[in-house]
């Protein structure tokens, strides 16, 4: 990564992964992206590029993206092997051209990963995600019930750690990054970020047993401490929260053997 | 002419809701299971009104364009919450932050809701705890605060920058629940072309599958509009770019009257321009104004000079010049204003001249760089990434960029719009901002409508109702709708025009920015509201769509969206033309002090304009609602 601090235009060749639909071959495809400013996002590019297919009478490229401030989680392209592209701690929408060269080959591709399906080019379907936050992701309060938010302290030390878990996007880069297409460190930084406040106790148990079995399920792979995860993780989740995970997942599966924790799949509360 | 009855509830202030709870109409619990209600959206409005919906026994149908409900754009809000705990113990209270809320809208909100809005504050924030969003706390535990503009106690609660995020993820925890439980059914991806009005009432909407391009009918006894608001008419601002008016606009053409389109926010600081290919404006979240001190130079020649090398007495802080009380927490529309007079100066910072500095050296040398680096350090991270500077070395460049729309669909009291059965929540209906919103206030409007009014008031609504029939979405007004989304999606297909959608967005934006931003003027106005019909007609013969209908089609969905910006931008301009007078966000630069400041004009402008569609090429019919200030006096606001 070459940081070009320098305001002169560039250009780049990208070589895209176009596929027209799931069950569509896909194949990769080169276009010229010219006159590029080096102060251009990523996604600005991709919008130039796609507003002169379009001109030329070619289907632009499907891309996902909304906030392109790095807090949705909806961008998710795998850029030159890296999810999210060449930066640290960014996601692909904060991604600027100054972190490229004149004359480089820029290749693609979506986030790819078996619970992942690939809907269109760059997108793809990261629907299991929804799945495993329905299974447990949640403290049960119904609206109205909530006693007052003094009431419960929670030491700061805490509240800062269970934020730096909640800070997750729900992207998918971990899984991309992960040769296994684990969705561990997502589904840690849930079960962290929850299991770490007061609140979060009463279903600690049934949580994580809920979400890891969902996530089992969904057909994402298992972890085996390679830390691709949080070296791609726009927000820089720790891998540390894993540990965290399969130590509560290993307590709750132990005490579930003598006291049963009601099965949670279906959001019980 | 639409009926705009607000159905406030007599009585005391204080007193109102309370009153209207005990009042209206209930539906026992077990025949809440036989109603049905349809919500389109998903923030913080949509998932929290969907979730207590389902909680309650209704039967929700949730509709997102999005792949997910935790993305839609509540989710970058970054500063924070606003709420009455006056844990602070620094004189807070319900009537403080309903008199700052009234005040900064500049005294043109209805007094009722924003009464209600203050209320219903401090059970939000013992909600979302108890949802387990982790909150900035203090050494013992309790929650945290700051200050932000327009208040002169501190009572924004905070999660680091990413306030909205965690909000947002506390009602998607919560909606996510009653989805795994069965009581929400999740459309994703699916995008609402279509209000259905059978017999004067919302019983339906028309969707587009945006995975598929399958067009399907779906009814129920009700219909919630939770669908956020129209800045992207400005093309540049800091919406997400998915963020459309579309939802809004077709119920407008459906009868629902849209009210103070002109109403817009211009945030004071954002990152500014630096070109063309320019998709989006970042916000820099105002909780900077805590701490950094904004300024240019006082001589003209220095603008372009290194800011380091501008000693101190030749730096002006105007805000804290021209506002000593408030000075850089002036609330937005003021703040905003003082930097585009600075800009007019010839004294903006930066390449373009368009830009002022947000200066943290004083900051660092009273709290350390670690303190700083702690309240503020993933915005000066965004920071750094977007323009390659660093903010703790040198001062921050900002700009004003379109931030938020106060105006939105007309609601009453019970947020129905003037059509029956379809409510409004959000930045989509226009209630308790006036004519300028304080920051974070827009995260408590979206979690009080959808946790604490909605739920109440949609059964008011329902209790009057026969369930409807499983078949009705056969009938002909559904027919009649489908037909009308299938037509305009040929239509924009079959054009076969040469430019793309971007480039007329592009276009209405720049029209929207001169006439109609930050100070707007007669002649301005006249000259837009001839060229937006011109560049719409542009837009119909000569925009190319590529793709087909059924299939994933970005293209298309964002024709369809740029297509109503090309009408709605129109109605926004006539809005803005017809209130002659200014306030809050809405500058007209005859209307003013000779400081500058906004002239508002009581008199004849005390009112709501609630804009109501007449047709195709004909112009639409403005009512209004006169508001009444029975508890408050309406008073030249003044943060000096």
């Amino acid at each position: 990564m070459v940081a070009n601090n320098s305001t002169k235009n560039f250009s780049v060749t990208l070589r895209v992964w176009r596929q027209a639909g799931p069950d569509q071959p896909g194949r990769f495809v080169d276009y010229p992206a010219t006159n590029l400013n080096p102060n251009m996002s990523f996604l600005e590019m991709l919008d130039v590029v796609n507003d002169e297919l379009t001109v030329k009478g070619e289907e632009p490229i499907a891309f996902a993206h909304d906030c392109r401030e790095g807090i949705c989680g909806t961008c998710s392209c795998t850029i030159n092997g890296k999810p999210h592209g060449p930066g640290k701690g960014v996601a692909t929408c904060q991604v600027y051209l100054r972190s490229f060269k004149d004359g480089d080959t820029i290749v693609v591709e979506p986030f790819r990963a078996r619970a992942f399906p690939l809907v269109k080019d760059l997108i793809t379907d990261r629907e299991a995600f929804d799945k495993i936050q329905q299974a447990g992701g949640f403290i049960s309060v119904r609206t109205g019930a909530a006693q007052d938010a003094n009431a419960i302290p929670v030491p700061k030390e805490d509240a800062d750690l269970a934020m730096d878990a909640a800070a997750c996007i729900g992207c998918g880069a971990c899984v991309a990054a992960c040769k296994n297409a684990s969705a561990m460190l997502f589904v840690a930084a849930k079960v962290s970020h929850l299991g770490l406040m007061p609140q979060g106790q009463p279903e600690r148990d049934k949580r994580v047993l809920a979400m890891v079995q969902t996530m089992d399920e969904a057909g994402f792979g298992n972890c085996t401490n390679q830390y691709e995860c949080s070296a791609v993780c726009p927000k820089l989740i720790s891998h540390d929260f894993i540990a965290r995970m399969n130590r509560d997942y290993i307590g709750a599966l132990f005490r579930s053997k003598f006291k049963p924790v009601s099965h949670a799949s279906g959001g019980a509360g | 002419m639409a009926n705009l009855e607000s159905k406030t509830p007599s009585g005391p202030l204080a007193g109102k809701w309370e009153k209207h709870k005990t009042e209206i109409k209930l539906v026992n619990p077990a025949n809440k299971r036989k109603y049905e209600v349809i919500v389109v959206g998903a923030g913080l409005a949509g998932s929290s009104c969907a979730a207590t919906l389902a909680e309650l026994g209704y039967r929700v149908k949730n509709f997102v364009f999005h792949d997910s409900p935790r993305r839609a754009h509540s989710i970058a809000a970054q500063g924070g919450i606003n709420a009455a705990k006056n844990y602070q113990n620094d004189g807070d209270s319900v009537h403080r932050l309903f008199y700052d809320t009234l005040k900064g809208g500049d005294y043109r909100a209805r007094e009722s809701n924003v009464h209600r809005l203050a209320e219903v504050s401090v059970n939000i924030i013992d909600q979302c705890a108890a949802q387990g969003v982790p909150f900035a706390r203090e050494y013992g535990g309790l929650l945290a605060n700051r200050s932000f503009g327009g208040a002169q106690v501190s009572r924004t609660f905070y999660a680091r920058g990413q306030t909205g995020q965690q909000l947002l993820l506390g009602a998607y925890s919560a909606l996510s629940r009653m989805i795994g439980q069965g009581g929400v059914e999740l459309h994703a991806n699916s995008e609402m072309l279509d209000v259905v009005i059978v017999d004067g009432h919302a019983k339906g909407i028309i969707v587009r599958d945006l995975i598929t391009g399958a067009i399907t009918r779906h009814s129920a006894d009700a219909v919630v509009l939770a669908t956020g608001g129209y800045g992207n008419v400005f093309n540049l601002s800091t919406y997400a770019r998915g963020s459309n008016a579309t939802a809004i606009w077709r119920a407008y053409k459906r009868g629902a009257c849209l009210a103070n389109p002109c109403y817009t926010q211009i945030h004071p600081t954002c990152i500014p321009v630096s070109g063309d290919y320019q998709s989006k404006l970042t916000l820099m979240s105002e909780s900077l104004r805590n701490d950094g001190r904004i300024w240019v130079p006082k001589k003209k020649e220095d603008a372009k000079k290194a800011p380091a090398s501008i000693p101190e007495a030749d730096r002006d802080y105007y805000l804290e010049r021209i506002y000593p009380s408030f000075g850089n927490l002036a609330p937005r529309d003021v703040a905003s204003r003082a930097a585009m007079r600075m800009c007019d100066e010839g004294r903006g910072v930066g390449e373009t001249g368009l830009g002022v500095y947000l200066d943290f050296a004083d900051a660092i040398k009273r709290l350390g760089e670690p303190a700083v680096r702690e309240r503020y350090g993933n915005l000066f991270d965004i920071y750094h990434e977007i323009t390659a500077e660093n903010a703790y070395q040198n001062p921050m460049r900002i700009f004003p960029a379109v931030h938020y729309t106060m105006g939105g669909l007309w609601v009453d009291y019970n947020l129905m719009s003037n059509v029956p059965g379809l409510f409004v929540l959000g930045e989509a209906n226009f209630s308790d901002h006036g004519a300028n919103r304080l920051g974070a206030s827009a995260l408590m409007q979206g979690l009080a409508d959808g946790y604490f009014v909605i739920p109440y008031t949609i059964g008011d609504y329902l209790a009057g109702q026969k369930p409807v029939a499983r078949t009705a979405a056969e009938g002909t007004a559904f027919k009649a709708a489908e037909d009308n989304v299938r037509a305009m999606t040929q239509r924009l297909l079959a054009s076969k025009g040469k430019e793309p959608v971007s480039h007329f967005h592009k276009r209405l934006g720049k029209i929207m920015w001169d006439h109609c931003g930050m100070a707007r003027n007669r002649a301005g106005l006249e000259a837009a509201l001839q060229k937006i019909p011109a560049l719409r007609e542009e837009f119909w013969a000569n925009v190319k769509v590529p793709g087909s209908a059924d299939t994933l089609n970005q293209s298309l969905e964002q024709a369809g969206r740029v297509a109503d910006f090309l009408e709605l931008g129109e109605l926004l301009c006539r809005d803005a033309l017809t209130r002659e007078e200014s306030c809050g966000g809405h500058f007209r630069e005859e209307y003013q002090y000779p400081d500058g400041e906004c002239k508002r004009d009581d008199q004849n402008f005390a009112h709501v304009a609630a804009w109501e569609y007449q047709g195709e090429g004909k112009t639409p019919l403005r009512n209004t609602e006169a508001l009444n200030y029975e508890f408050t006096k309406m008073s030249v606001r003044s943060y000096k």
